[in-house]
């Protein structure tokens, strides 16, 4: 027992000692962002050549985009990345952020079982979502305050639709990310609202097909802001802004623009030289 | 469903790269936490074993209820205490390793406790006049008993062990699954059945598996040797 | 030495829970090498014997050893059946010496001697769970060894063993006495209290109701309860000492 306890201590300090020795902590910054852009594969892509420019190691935390603002607001992290440019100008103005700025835009789609038993297909989206409240046709929302999730109701409501009556009937709210939303829709062959990244990304699509898309409305604006160093003393306000720098740079735009899946764009760059709002 | 499982067992075989820094986090972090419980639940569970103070009942029964506090739960605690806005968040351990290590540490300490209060309550009590009438101070009554009940408490540890490298809720929730710094097996499948992407799924799931099964056969070994050399 | 004698017993009350096991026991203890206590089930042999050891609290009276408190003589304890650690049977010797923060020489060194005195010298290093019945007492023995007891409590050390390692034991019982430690010895075998001691006290009912020389309780009993258990265990009326 002597020998098994020394052993065990033994081992377990060495155990503790190996992760410090592989860990480069001191150019590194922890970003906030969402499940879907995380599950696009963009940062994968993208983080790399910000690394070998500037030596900055980026950590990201992908939550939902209601999650990613309170981590940021916390403290947390050093920057957030998100797609909800209401929740994002709230943040900005009750003092969490140094500023915003817009950097990429990508759409949303409507994917459903390839037969449309609603007839929801076509260009519009308000169309498409009341012939879906029509037919009573299962939908799933991922309910989880997300930017998915934000955008999803601004259409219920735009629509004019009431779903208070239809929750839990055919509307079903999960309170999961946009993988399992997709997952439980292709199980259930029901409607669901998705961004065109993680959709080109998943592969258990089952019945399902892209049913709406193209309209103006579906465009879902991407911002990043740097945590106020005011509120958050801890946040690398130096190394978060570098990467806001690049994210907005023409170097930063154009690898955003590069990043395709199966000969798709997903991610279009719009940032445009705009004053930083002091907080 | 086949073409994943031939891609899962090609990513084991050639020992892929992601596939092993996973599997090294997670056990990384469950050994870590599972010694450290060890440390402190090993003699804590030992004197309240042998202890009687009041209130003695309650600890016990506080004990054995923490022994299935749920991972979430307790991942949710210590978020907020390593928060920056928390009371430890200038230490800055949030989405780290470290972080993780502490989330578990704190779910298995009650476990190995607990089980150890059982075991060397059961030692004590062949051995209790006995040891009393050698004159044995308590420290060496622990000692003693520990070592007595080592083939029972090292496979209190193994089953400790197992519940930390299979729990999610902990380590997600205080280490943020982030891509080569907090991913840990049970995270990565989480993520990637999410994304519906099975073969790295698969692959983690089978080294979990294999693992746990691992440890169970460990675990069972050990009580067969330990019956047939000691009696 | 023999300044633990003589050892004094006043007025012992033993109640646990109430019950009354010992009723205001008192006797003097005198005998330097091995004084048996004999007696029917439920007298109170055992709990004397514990109290001794100071495993029990007694309710009421004392126990005197010579001009000694309890705490100042070194005692030690054998069981009717022997507690041992799933450990080797030197590390179970060794657990004697705990208390005493032997330099760690010193200790192996008594160790060695205790066993080669019992004769397990060559199962120093077997597990001590696997050894017989009367291998284990010897353990036990040994244990009591290693520490130098002054006064050694055997609660019925044989009970369980065949006569050849009864013979073992009491051997070695006979030895430490010699060698200057004092013995009291419960025990239900007539043969082994006539073979052993020197003196012999009877209890009944919690009380000290004879005390004498061995010869001369086994052959003639004064009191009628001591008459009662020697005729029990023994139906023949003469015995004659070993």
């Amino acid at each position: 027992m002597d020998i098994l306890c020394r052993g065990l201590i033994g081992f377990s300090l060495l155990v503790l000692a190996a992760p410090s020795l592989a860990q480069a902590q001191q150019h590194s910054i922890t970003v906030a962002s969402t499940t879907s852009t995380e599950q696009s594969g963009l940062f994968k892509h993208l983080l790399p050549r910000f690394t070998e420019r500037t030596g900055i190691a980026v950590k990201v935390v992908a939550l939902g985009t209601g999650q990613a603002l309170d981590v940021g607001r916390r403290g947390d992290a050093d920057v957030v990345f998100v797609h909800d440019k209401a929740a994002e100008e709230k943040f900005l103005a009750d003092g969490f952020a140094a500023g915003r700025q817009d950097v990429m835009y990508n759409d949303f789609i409507i994917v459903g079982p390839k037969g449309d038993p609603a007839k929801a297909a076509g260009k519009d989206v308000l169309v498409g979502l009341r012939k879906i409240a029509e037919a009573k046709a299962p939908f799933i929302s991922r309910g989880d305050r997300s930017g998915t999730h934000a955008a999803e109701l601004r259409y219920w409501t735009d629509a004019g639709l009431d779903l208070n009556a239809a929750k839990g009937d055919w509307y079903k709210e999960i309170g999961q990310g946009m993988g399992p939303a997709l997952n439980t829709a292709s199980a259930q062959n029901a409607y669901v609202l998705t961004d065109r990244g993680t959709w080109l990304s998943f592969k258990n699509r089952g019945d399902l097909a892209v049913l709406v898309e193209g309209d103006q409305r579906l465009f879902n604006q991407y911002g990043v802001m740097l945590v106020n160093p005011a509120k958050h003393p801890n946040v690398k306000a130096a190394e978060g802004q570098a990467f806001i720098d690049w994210l907005v740079s023409p170097e930063g735009q154009a690898a955003i623009a590069a990043y395709k899946i199966e000969g798709e764009q997903l991610f279009f760059p719009n940032a445009a030289p705009e004053k930083r709002k002091a907080a | 469903m086949m073409e994943a499982l031939t891609s899962a067992f090609s990513l084991i075989g050639t020992l892929d790269r992601e596939v092993a820094a996973i599997a090294g986090l997670s056990l990384r972090v469950s050994v870590l936490a599972v010694a450290l419980g060890c440390l402190v639940g090993l003699p804590l569970g030992a004197v309240i074993a042998i202890t009687s103070f009041p209130g003695r009942q309650g600890i016990v029964a506080v004990l054995n209820a923490f022994m299935g506090l749920p991972a979430v739960v307790v991942g949710l605690i210590v978020y907020l205490l390593l928060s920056r806005s928390g009371p430890l968040g200038s230490l800055g351990l949030l989405f780290t390793p470290t972080a993780m290590v502490m989330a578990q540490t704190i779910l298995v300490t009650p476990l190995i406790a607990a089980l150890t209060q059982q075991i060397v309550e059961d030692a004590d009590r062949d051995l209790r006049e006995q040891l009393r009438s050698l004159r044995l101070n308590r420290a060496h009554r622990v000692r003693a008993l520990l070592y007595d009940a080592r083939f029972s408490l090292v496979v209190a540890v193994l089953a400790a062990f197992g519940r930390a490298v299979s729990e999610v809720g902990a380590v997600l929730v205080v280490g943020g699954n982030i891509a080569g710094f907090t991913r840990t097996m049970t995270t990565a499948i989480s993520l990637e059945t999410s994304k519906g992407d099975l073969p790295l799924a698969l692959a983690l799931g089978f080294v979990l598996i294999g693992l746990v099964v691992v440890v169970n056969a460990l675990a069972s070994g050990l009580r067969t040797y330990a019956m047939r050399a000691y009696g | 030495m023999r300044a633990l004698l003589p050892i004094r017993i006043e007025g012992l009350s033993f109640r646990p829970g109430g019950r009354p096991v010992l009723k205001g026991l008192s006797a003097a203890i005198t005998a330097p090498r091995i004084t048996a206590v004999i007696g029917p089930n439920g007298a109170g042999k055992s709990v004397l014997l514990r109290l001794m050891d100071g495993l029990l609290t007694p309710d009421a009276g004392s126990i005197q050893f010579g001009d000694r408190g309890a705490d100042e003589v070194r005692r030690a304890f054998v069981f009717q059946k022997s507690a041992l650690l799933r450990a080797s049977v030197a590390q179970n010797v060794a657990l004697a010496l705990w208390p005493e923060g032997l330099p760690r020489l010193d200790a192996k060194q008594r160790i060695k001697e205790a066993l080669h005195r019992v004769g397990l010298a060559e199962r120093a290093d077997d597990p001590a769970r696997k050894l017989s019945g009367g291998e284990q007492q010897r353990l036990a023995l040994a244990r009591a060894w290693a520490t130098r007891p002054e006064l050694l409590l055997l609660d019925e050390p044989t009970a369980n063993l065949d006569p050849g390692a009864t013979e073992a034991i009491e051997r070695l019982v006979s030895d430490m006495a010699q060698a200057g430690t004092t013995v009291i010895l419960v025990s239900h075998n007539l043969g082994q209290v006539a073979r052993l001691a020197e003196d012999v006290l009877v209890l009944s009912g919690g009380r000290a109701v004879e005390h004498g020389p061995t010869h001369a309780i086994l052959k003639t009993p004064r009191t009628p309860e001591a008459r009662a258990y020697l005729k029990g265990e023994l139906p023949w009326t003469s015995f004659a000492a070993a």
